[in-house]
């Protein structure tokens, strides 16, 4: 490389360097301040120990009648469930059939009201006033004998109220719970490999080929 | 579009009758000398395609895949769910050639139905333990320094139908909630410098814009390592199926995290336990204990030829193929086994092989025509060796749902169809 080219050179060098330190300047100067009306419209979300939840309030004989009204189309009148989830019951976590139901399973009372808040009546989610959203998690809890006939749920009652399965998580990453090794030979016996199960004649899978099962009328 | 149905019907109408009327001995081949009338056995397909025009540039404006390829489709179990707008949709890894997964047959998951953003009406906001709350349109997060990456995206549920025993006959049902694409968007680190995070905050909340405003938190850690605000997929926009027009993406972490159609990010000191990381997404166990935050993907492949939706023909040689694929990392190795997991063959990894993404393996395979019980077992850069279903439900039972990455047994039969089993 000649004198001058290597001059060249060093002064490209020099621009580009310049130019990776403007890049690295953190702030691009892109988007809005998020102004306190506009948090506020979006901010809906309520943490466990109550942080987030709104104003109002709501009972549990209030929500027997909204549950009726905006629930039980999918949940069944006492939240038995059927096609849909079943919300109520203190079933069993163990055996072949756990019922995973709010009463048996949920951890924290306030993810109920966050989640009926954000994502229900499922047809047109995010649509009830805080105050039934109250009184849906009140007679949801009342279904599930978490509380009483006159609870009445609001920022300050809903946090307090301890759910069965809190103690019931472990939340921390167990993983890795298997310890294989790459063996590439005789890693087992092979009068050891059986066949356990096999889905050959599966009739509950469907169709793989042509048009989707769904498609096809009854 | 009509035009080339014409070409199409044209060319099937001119088509000669079937070729497999015409088979012959090879040796009859050899003999037939170049100019001379073929043996039948040995006429090639006149290939009439060959014999007019074709259809013009543009006739099709966004091309599609060949009319003998419609199979290759997103396809659904009926009973799964109690509604097809709160389900999934399984990807066809049986006819999926490379690590890309074609963007019109990515698998779907939605909690409230596919909805339709727009770019116009699109806003990120970012608050909580910030210095700067700020909100975003599509427009400035599109002028933000951009990446690419190429990351596979697995619903915590894929498997989740063969904890109890084997059940679908299908490789697209038992795997197909898995694809892999290539992303193209902004990191995460880039916008949250934009806000800055004071020092309390320690949780991200990711939030969606449809319906179900699904929520999840995640550790400010991973969300400064390597997540990032996505627009870009496979050389264009998100489809809608995907969160049109951006949604979240947290490589190697369960699907459900890959917030779609997002609208919020919200850094707070705690993690918000969501419905979608309690009442969903947790892994109860034979104990009635139930794991939660249980995020990364671990290792895990499957062997996508032969399956039971592409069997055998015959005795002969051919190549086993398949993906691997590890939330923790690179995939290290593959091996292959032909008889239920008593020896192993170390399968050759086929082009590039990259972090949190699909990797291809491959293996020469001659087939005597006897059965075979065939597996894959990857193993990725932390060492994690996949597991069988056996030690799977051994450890944590059969109650859990999520987070299945056993090794697949496909049994191939003397006829050369193929099942999914499980082994003892």
């Amino acid at each position: 490389m000649s004198s001058s080219r290597k001059f060249l050179a060093l002064v490209a060098a020099g621009l580009f360097s310049t130019a990776v330190a403007h890049a690295a300047e953190p702030l691009l100067g892109l988007g809005k301040p998020a102004t306190p009306a506009q948090i506020a419209a979006w901010n809906i979300d309520a943490r466990p120990d109550g942080v987030g939840l709104p104003e109002g309030k709501g009972s549990v004989s209030e929500g027997d009648d909204a549950f009726q009204e905006s629930c039980a189309m999918c949940h069944g009148t006492f939240g038995e469930g059927g096609k849909y989830p079943r919300l109520a019951g203190e079933g069993k976590l163990t055996g072949d059939r756990p019922e995973q139901t709010v009463g048996s399973f949920w951890p924290y009372s306030v993810t109920l009201f966050d989640f009926i808040n954000r994502a229900m009546p499922y047809p047109a989610p995010h649509s009830l006033p805080p105050e039934k959203v109250y009184a849906i998690t009140a007679y949801i809890l009342n279904q599930n004998n978490l509380v009483g006939d006159d609870f009445v749920a609001d920022k300050n009652s809903l946090p307090k109220v301890k759910m069965p399965n809190e103690g019931g998580f472990i939340w921390k990453d167990p993983r890795p719970d298997t310890h294989d090794t790459a063996c590439m030979q005789n890693c087992r016996p092979i009068s050891g490999v059986k066949v356990s199960s096999t889905a050959e004649g599966s009739r509950v899978t469907p169709r793989t080929t042509g048009p989707l099962d769904t498609d096809i009328p009854q | 579009m009509k035009k080339l149905d014409t070409q199409l019907e044209r060319a099937e109408r001119l088509m000669p009758a079937r070729r497999g009327l015409f088979r012959l001995g090879a040796a009859g081949a050899l003999a037939a000398g170049f100019g001379r009338m073929a043996r039948a056995e040995d006429a090639l397909p006149s290939q009439d395609w060959g014999s007019g025009i074709g259809s013009a540039v543009a006739d099709v404006t966004y091309g599609m895949p060949a009319k003998d390829e419609s199979d290759m489709q997103r396809r659904l179990v009926p009973w799964l769910t109690g509604d097809q707008t709160s389900s999934i949709s399984f990807t066809p890894l049986q006819y999926q050639t490379g690590v890309i997964t074609p963007s019109g047959v990515f698998f779907e998951r939605y909690h409230n139905g596919m909805v339709q953003a727009n770019k116009r009406d699109t806003r990120l906001m970012i608050h909580g333990l910030v210095d700067r709350p700020l909100v975003f349109t599509f427009e400035d997060i599109m002028r933000m320094p951009s990446e690419t990456h190429v990351h596979f995206l697995e619903c915590a549920a894929n498997g989740g139908m063969e904890w109890r025993a084997a059940q679908l006959n299908s490789l697209q049902y038992t795997h197909g909630m898995v694809a892999c694409a290539e992303w193209v968007g902004v990191k995460l680190s880039t916008l949250l410098e934009q806000t800055g995070i004071k020092k309390e905050g320690k949780w991200l909340l990711a939030e969606g814009s449809d319906g179900s405003h699904l929520t999840r938190s995640i550790p400010i850690e991973k969300a400064l390592d390597d997540c990032m605000v996505v627009y870009g997929q496979n050389g264009e926009m998100l489809r809608h199926e995907q969160g049109y027009p951006i949604r979240l993406l947290v490589p190697g972490w369960q699907g459900n995290m890959n917030v779609k159609w997002l609208r919020r990010l919200k850094i707070g000191d705690k993690p918000w336990f969501s419905h979608e990381e309690t009442s969903k997404y947790t892994e109860l166990r034979k104990d009635g204990k139930a794991y939660g935050f249980t995020w990364p993907i671990y290792a895990k492949s499957v062997i996508t030829f032969p399956c039971p939706e592409m069997p055998v023909k015959g005795p002969g040689t051919y190549e086993v193929r398949g993906f691997a694929w590890s939330g923790l990392g690179k995939i290290k190795q593959v091996d292959v086994s032909f008889d239920g997991g008593v020896s192993y063959t170390r399968a050759r990894l086929d082009g590039p092989v990259m972090p949190k993404c699909f990797t291809r393996f491959t293996c020469e395979w001659r087939w005597d025509g006897k059965p075979v019980l065939m597996q894959s077992r990857a193993i990725d850069e932390t060492g994690f060796v996949q597991p069988t279903i056996a030690e799977l439900r051994a450890e944590r039972g059969a109650n859990g749902v999520y987070n299945n990455n056993s090794i697949q047994t496909w049994d191939v039969k003397a006829d050369g169809s193929v099942n999914n089993v499980q082994l003892a």
